[in-house]
C-alpha cells in the first residue's frame, strides 16, 4: 500500500448512521496504524437530508476530502443515494449497497450501516481485530452485540460473494 | 496514566484538548456550526465551559477572565464574530493580562450558515494576530501557540478555523504545553483598560507598535514553513487550502503560512523571488493575494469564480491550470426537512393557512421556508425577525401590516431577540404586532445545546431560567399566551387569528420540546430531582445530628 491512499465515501440520509459508520472506519484504520483523515458536513444534514462522509487512509493523507471521481469505494446506506453519489467513484471503483444484505437477519435493523462496514471490510487491509475494537469503541455497550452481529453478517455476505 | 501518544480527533476536539493541556481556566461561547463541539469537548475533558446568551457576552466574559490574568477561550461561528465585534475591536486596544484566544469558525460554502463571510478580514480590521491551522494536529499546536502569543504580547489572538478543519478528523500527537505563568489575580490598570478617548489614543499606538513587533517576529516564526520543491511552481497557502494544494501539486515548492496576520512579507517576497511562477491558493476572499500584491510582490491569484464555495483538490488543480470553464454541478441530494411530528410543523401550517407575512429567523424552523410550508418571507441574522417584522408593520398598508408575524426560536430569542422585543414595546406599530417564540426547549439546529431559557447549564445542570412570558409581561406586552402547538392546532389557529385582528402587541409562545431532545430533557430533570432529594436528606441528616 506504499503511498497509496484508500478513498471511501459513505452516503445515506440523516439518521442512518453515515457519520457513525465513517467514525468506525476511520478508527479501525487509525488502530491499524495508518494516517487517516475523515471529513463530512454536519449541521443541516441531521434533518433527514443527504449525508456523505469521506474517509481516507494510507501512508500520508493530505486533503481530508476524497477528490471527485477518485473514490475506491462508495458505500450507500440508502438505495436512493447511489445515483447522486456515483460520480464520486473512480473507474473500476466498488459500489456497496444494502441491497444484498439480508436486513431481516439483522438483530437490529438500525445496524445496517455497520453491516455494510462488514461487507467493506473484506476489501480493506485492516485486521479484523481492529474493526471489532473500533465497533466497540464507537458504540454504547448495550449496542455491541447487535452491531458485532451486523458486522459479521455483512462480512460473511461479502465473503460468499453476495455483496 | 500518561496521555495517549496518538489520537484521532476533529479540529474542534483538538482545540479543546490543547486548551485543557494549557490549563485554560474558562471556555465560553455560543453554539454555532462548525464551532459548537469545541466547548462540548472542553467540558467533556472536565474543564470549565459555559454557553453564553450570545457571542458578545461570551467574548466579554472571556475578556474579563483574561483581565484577571487567566487563560480564556471564546468560541463562535463566523457570523458570531459580527455580534462580538464590538468588544473585539476595543479589546485589541486594552489588551489582556492573561491569554485570550478567540476562535472564529468560518463556513466557506455555507454548509450551515446564512453567508460565507471571510473573517480573516476581522484580524486586519481589529488589529489582532491571526493563526490558521490546516488540520487537527495544527489545531492543537496553534491553540497552544495562540496562548503563548497572547501572553507574550498581551493581545487577544484570533484562531481562524474553517468547516473542514473543525469537522475533519485527523491524527494528533499531544505534547506538554507550559502552564500559565501565574495564578489569576487582579492588577489595577486604569489607563490600560478604561477606554475613554484620552487613554484610548495612546492605547491605539501601543497596539500598532505591538503588531509591528509581531510582524518582525513572524518573519522567522516556526509557524510558517517552506517546503522546497520544484522551483518552477511556488504556492503560498494557509489553512485547509494548503493540504488541498499539496495534493493537487505534490512537486511544487510551498510557503505554508501559519500566522496570516500580520503577514511575514519579507519571507513571502524571498519565496516568490525564488520560484518561476508564484500562485496564492486561498479559500474565500482574495485576502492573501491582495495583501501580498499591495506590498509590491507579484503573485498570481485565483479566478473570481473560485471565490464562491469551498476549495478542494479538483478546484485547486483548475486554479493552477487557469481553467475557468464552467464547473460540473454536483447532482442534487435530498434537502433537509423538519422532522416528522416536529412541533414547528403545526405552527407553519397555521401561519400558512392564515396567509401571514412571516419575518423569520435562524434555526431548525428556518426549514419552514421549504415546501410544503413555504411559510417564511425573510431570514437575515439572529434576532432579525423582530426588527424586520416591526419595520414591515410600520410601512405596509394596514390590511397587509396586520398579516405580519415575527417568528423566532427560543435560543435565538435569548441570543438577540430580547432587544427586539424591547423595540416592539418602545415603538409599537399602529396595527400592533404578533411575536411568536417557537420554544422547543433546546438549541436544536446546532445539536441540542442548552441556553438560558432551558434553565440548565452547558453540562445540563439546573441553573437560573429566563422565562419568556414573564419577561414579556414585565415589559408590559398586553397579550401574552403560552400554547402547546401539537396538542391543539385548532386552538393555536384561533388564538393567532384573534391576536392578528386585535391591533395590540402580542406574544405567543408555542411550547413543546423538540422530539430529538424530549427524552434527554426528561433524563436531565430526573437526575436533577434525584440530586435535590439527596441534598435535602443530607441537609436534614445534618440538622437531626445537631
Amino acid at each position: 500500500m506504499a503511498n497509496k491512499v484508500v478513498n471511501v465515501v459513505i452516503a445515506g440520509l440523516g439518521g442512518q448512521g453515515v457519520i457513525k459508520a465513517s467514525d468506525i472506519l476511520a478508527d479501525a484504520a487509525f488502530r491499524a496504524g495508518y494516517d487517516v483523515k475523515k471529513s463530512e458536513i454536519h449541521g443541516m444534514s441531521q434533518r433527514g437530508g443527504s449525508v456523505t462522509s469521506d474517509v481516507r487512509f494510507g501512508e500520508e493523507v493530505l486533503s481530508p476530502m476524497v477528490p471527485t471521481g477518485e473514490a475506491d469505494f462508495l458505500v450507500a446506506v440508502a438505495a436512493d443515494q447511489v445515483e447522486s453519489n456515483r460520480h464520486q467513484l473512480r473507474p473500476g471503483g466498488v459500489l456497496l449497497t444494502a441491497e444484498r444484505i439480508d436486513e431481516t437477519a439483522l438483530a437490529n435493523r438500525r445496524s445496517l450501516n455497520v453491516a455494510l462496514l462488514g461487507a467493506l471490510s473484506v476489501h480493506l487491509p485492516i485486521p479484523e481485530a481492529d474493526w471489532l475494537e473500533a465497533v466497540r469503541a464507537n458504540l454504547a455497550p448495550k449496542l455491541h452485540d447487535a452491531n458485532l452481529q451486523a458486522f459479521e453478517l455483512g462480512r460473511s455476505a461479502a465473503r460468499s460473494g453476495k455483496v | 496514566m500518561p496521555p495517549p501518544s496518538r489520537m484521532l480527533l476533529s479540529g474542534d476536539e483538538a482545540v479543546a484538548l490543547a486548551a485543557r493541556d494549557a490549563a485554560v481556566a474558562l471556555g465560553t461561547g455560543y453554539p454555532g456550526t462548525p464551532s459548537t463541539e469545541i466547548l462540548e469537548a472542553f467540558a467533556g475533558l472536565g474543564c470549565h465551559a459555559q454557553w453564553a446568551p450570545n457571542e458578545k457576552v461570551a467574548f466579554e466574559v472571556a475578556l474579563g477572565a483574561a483581565f484577571g490574568g487567566a487563560r480564556a477561550l471564546v468560541t463562535m461561528k463566523h457570523v458570531g464574530l459580527n455580534v462580538a465585534a464590538d468588544p473585539l475591536f476595543t479589546a485589541a486596544y486594552t489588551g489582556v493580562s492573561g491569554a485570550l484566544v478567540v476562535v472564529s469558525a468560518d463556513d466557506p460554502g455555507m454548509a450551515s450558515s446564512q453567508n460565507e463571510q471571510d473573517n480573516r478580514r476581522y484580524a486586519v480590521a481589529a488589529g489582532v494576530p491571526m493563526l490558521e491551522p490546516s488540520d487537527s494536529q495544527e489545531a492543537y499546536d496553534f491553540t497552544a501557540a495562540a496562548i503563548e502569543m497572547s501572553e507574550r504580547w498581551k493581545l487577544p489572538v484570533l484562531l481562524r478555523l474553517t468547516t473542514r478543519v473543525c469537522h475533519s478528523k485527523s491524527i494528533v500527537h499531544p505534547h506538554e504545553i507550559p502552564g500559565p505563568p501565574a495564578p489569576p489575580r487582579f492588577e489595577r490598570d486604569i489607563r490600560g483598560r478604561v477606554m475613554i478617548p484620552a487613554y484610548a489614543r495612546p492605547a491605539h499606538r501601543r497596539l500598532r507598535a505591538k503588531l509591528a513587533e509581531i510582524e518582525r517576529w513572524n518573519e522567522s516564526s516556526p509557524l510558517n514553513r517552506r517546503i522546497d520543491g520544484d522551483p518552477a511552481m511556488g504556492i503560498v497557502a494557509s489553512g485547509v487550502s494548503y493540504v488541498h494544494a499539496r495534493e493537487a501539486a505534490p512537486h511544487a515548492s510551498f510557503l505554508k503560512l501559519g500566522v496570516t496576520y500580520p503577514l511575514p512579507m519579507e519571507l513571502i517576497r524571498r519565496f516568490a523571488a525564488g520560484v518561476k511562477r508564484c500562485v496564492v491558493i486561498e479559500e474565500g476572499d482574495p485576502y492573501l493575494v491582495e495583501s501580498i500584491r499591495a506590498a509590491g510582490v507579484s503573485v498570481e491569484g485565483k479566478a473570481e469564480m473560485y471565490r464562491f464555495g469551498e476549495l478542494n483538490v479538483a478546484r485547486v488543480r483548475r486554479i493552477l491550470a487557469k481553467d475557468t470553464s464552467p464547473e460540473p454541478a454536483p447532482p442534487a441530494g435530498k434537502p433537509p426537512q423538519l422532522c416528522v411530528s416536529c412541533p414547528h410543523r403545526t405552527v407553519f401550517e397555521v401561519l400558512r393557512k392564515l396567509n401571514c407575512i412571516i419575518a423569520g429567523d435562524i434555526g431548525c424552523y428556518t426549514l419552514g421556508v421549504l415546501p410544503p410550508f413555504e411559510a417564511m418571507d425573510s431570514c437575515v441574522c439572529m434576532g432579525a425577525s423582530i426588527g424586520v417584522g416591526l419595520g414591515l408593520r410600520h410601512v405596509l398598508p394596514p390590511a397587509e401590516a396586520r398579516r405580519v408575524v415575527s417568528v423566532i426560536g427560543d435560543s435565538t430569542f435569548v441570543h438577540s431577540g430580547i432587544t427586539g422585543m424591547v423595540e416592539m414595546v418602545y415603538n409599537p406599530p399602529a396595527t400592533g404586532h404578533v411575536l411568536m417564540i417557537l420554544d422547543n426547549g433546546t438549541t436544536a439546529m446546532t445539536g441540542l445545546q442548552e441556553h438560558p431559557g432551558t434553565g440548565r447549564t452547558l453540562n445540563h445542570e439546573p441553573t437560573g431560567r429566563v422565562v419568556f412570558e414573564d419577561l414579556a409581561r414585565a415589559l408590559g406586552i398586553p397579550h401574552v399566551d403560552v400554547i402547546d402547538p401539537t396538542l391543539d392546532p385548532a386552538a393555536l389557529e384561533a388564538l393567532l387569528a384573534d391576536r392578528l385582528a386585535c391591533g395590540k402587541l402580542s406574544l405567543i409562545v408555542t411550547r413543546r420540546p423538540c422530539l430529538l431532545a424530549a427524552g434527554r430533557i426528561k433524563e436531565y430533570e430526573r437526575a436533577a430531582a434525584g440530586r435535590e432529594s439527596c441534598e435535602t436528606s443530607a441537609a436534614q441528616g445534618r440538622t437531626d445530628g445537631e
